[in-house]
């Protein structure tokens, strides 16, 4: 868990970086010219944390498929939800999956970071490998980057499995621990996210 | 064995039995009770268990790696049965190999030469080896000071210390080699495991705390799909049909 949580950090780095210009289409070289990037940013003691957030919140608009994610985590609660409740939810996910990436800037540190492989699973989906080097407190940390490529020309990130343990999974059961705690009431679910939003 | 173990062993083997091959591994056992020893395990680790880890974090990087290798070490002794008993003979010479190195050349274990080596040594334990023989976890709950676990994994913990040599040469009160233990070691070392486990994951649980909505259910996610991931010893948590609906 340990890889994990550590690798939240990447999630970071991937989200921000010094401008919002459209990477490569390759999946591989996507992910490798967005990391790149982002720890380019992140290494740059002259941004503030402030400029950075605003830099996160951009490329992960941009990059990831945060309306997709949303969804996902939402769980299968989303077919029963009128148009309106589903709108106010996605704008509400937004909001917290930024916030989330944001307050996780100050847990970066410096960290060699490899592209490793990349091999595509189905005409949706390429699945690229990477690798964060071993450093003097923490072993080597696998991460698997789940990219959308329905369109060839914008991959978008949809997932991060590190060490085998999925990011999109474990918040979409966290959501739906929230909910079925309160009988599957989705106004408990924004009042939760809400209260994150604000605090 | 004393009366004692052997009751806690069949009664361990009921509650795993009862379990069926294909129990949902998400289902709790009892959430209420596992929440409130969830947050009593929150406040222990905020009282005692953090600020030992604190500490430890300001020793020497060279003091605390030895003593990661030096408990891992340890642990391998525990997961050369398991790998012979999921039938993996390779993995087992190789944990064992990786034993008999760092126990001399690296001295008693503190320094990791095997690795080095390229001798891997990936912990196994008899949940993970009923999981390869097709046991499901049963529910999910949570134990005081030991955290998150299931029906299966909770009964692996029993028979590991039947079948752990270490165990066996302090908690057993047997000789092996000419060497024996007792208690203290035993939990000495477990304890020196957990700290070491603690203070690395020092940023990182304090990130989760920070960013979850439901620390419990992220925390029980993470340990399923952890145990999930060692039992099919893949790196792959990708569920192609669960993202199906949204390849539009």
């Amino acid at each position: 868990m340990r890889k994990l949580i550590n690798s939240l950090v990447f999630v970071v780095l991937v989200l921000s970086s010094t401008n919002a210009f459209s990477y490569d289409s390759d999946p591989k070289n996507f992910i490798n010219e967005l990391v790149s990037d982002a720890i380019k940013t992140l290494s740059d003691k002259n941004i503030s944390n402030a400029d950075k957030s605003k830099k996160i919140e951009t490329i992960a608009l941009e990059n990831v498929d945060i309306n997709a994610l949303g969804m996902y985590t939402l769980g299968s609660i989303r077919k029963t939800l009128d148009q309106d409740t589903i709108k106010k939810y996605k704008s509400l996910f937004e909001k917290y999956f930024l916030k989330s990436l944001t307050s996780r800037l100050t847990d970066y540190s410096k960290q060699k970071f490899e592209v490793v492989s990349a091999e595509q699973k189905s005409e949706n989906y390429t699945i690229v490998n990477s690798r964060i080097a071993e450093g003097s407190s923490q072993p080597e940390i696998k991460i698997n980057w789940r990219v959308y490529i329905k369109d060839p020309t914008k991959p978008l990130i949809r997932d991060l499995i590190v060490e085998g343990l999925s990011l999109a999974k474990t918040q979409k059961e966290e959501f739906s621990s929230i909910l079925n705690s309160n009988n599957n009431d989705i106004k408990i679910l924004f009042f939760k996210l809400e209260e994150f939003i604000n605090n | 064995m004393d009366l004692k173990k052997i009751i806690i062993l069949i009664s361990a083997s009921f509650l795993l039995l009862s379990t069926s091959l294909r129990a949902e591994p998400e289902k709790e056992c009892f959430e209420k009770v596992s929440r409130n020893i969830f947050k009593f395990n929150k406040s222990f680790d905020k009282a005692i268990f953090r600020p030992i880890a604190v500490g430890y974090n300001k020793l020497p990087e060279r003091i605390k790696e030895g003593t990661g290798n030096f408990t891992s070490n340890i642990g391998t002794l525990l997961t050369v049965p398991n790998h012979i008993l999921q039938g993996n003979w390779r993995l087992a010479g190789e944990s064992g190999a990786s034993f008999l190195i760092n126990s001399t050349i690296g001295v008693l274990g503190f320094g990791n030469p095997a690795a080095k080596m390229g001798l891997k040594n990936q912990q196994e334990d008899i949940g993970q080896t009923l999981g390869s023989y097709g046991f499901g976890a049963g529910c999910y709950f949570v134990l005081p000071i030991l955290g998150p676990t299931t029906v299966r994994d909770s009964f692996g913990r029993v028979v590991d210390t039947f079948i752990d040599p270490f165990a066996n040469v302090t908690l057993g009160d047997r000789k092996l080699l000419n060497i024996s233990g007792s208690d203290i070691d035993y939990y000495s070392v477990n304890g020196a495991s957990a700290v070491d486990f603690r203070a690395d994951n020092m940023t990182n649980l304090d990130s989760l705390e920070k960013n979850s909505l439901d620390m419990y259910a992220a925390m029980k996610s993470l340990y399923l799909q952890n145990r999930e991931k060692k039992i099919s010893n893949t790196f792959s948590s990708l569920d192609e049909d669960d993202w199906s609906e949204f390849n539009k």
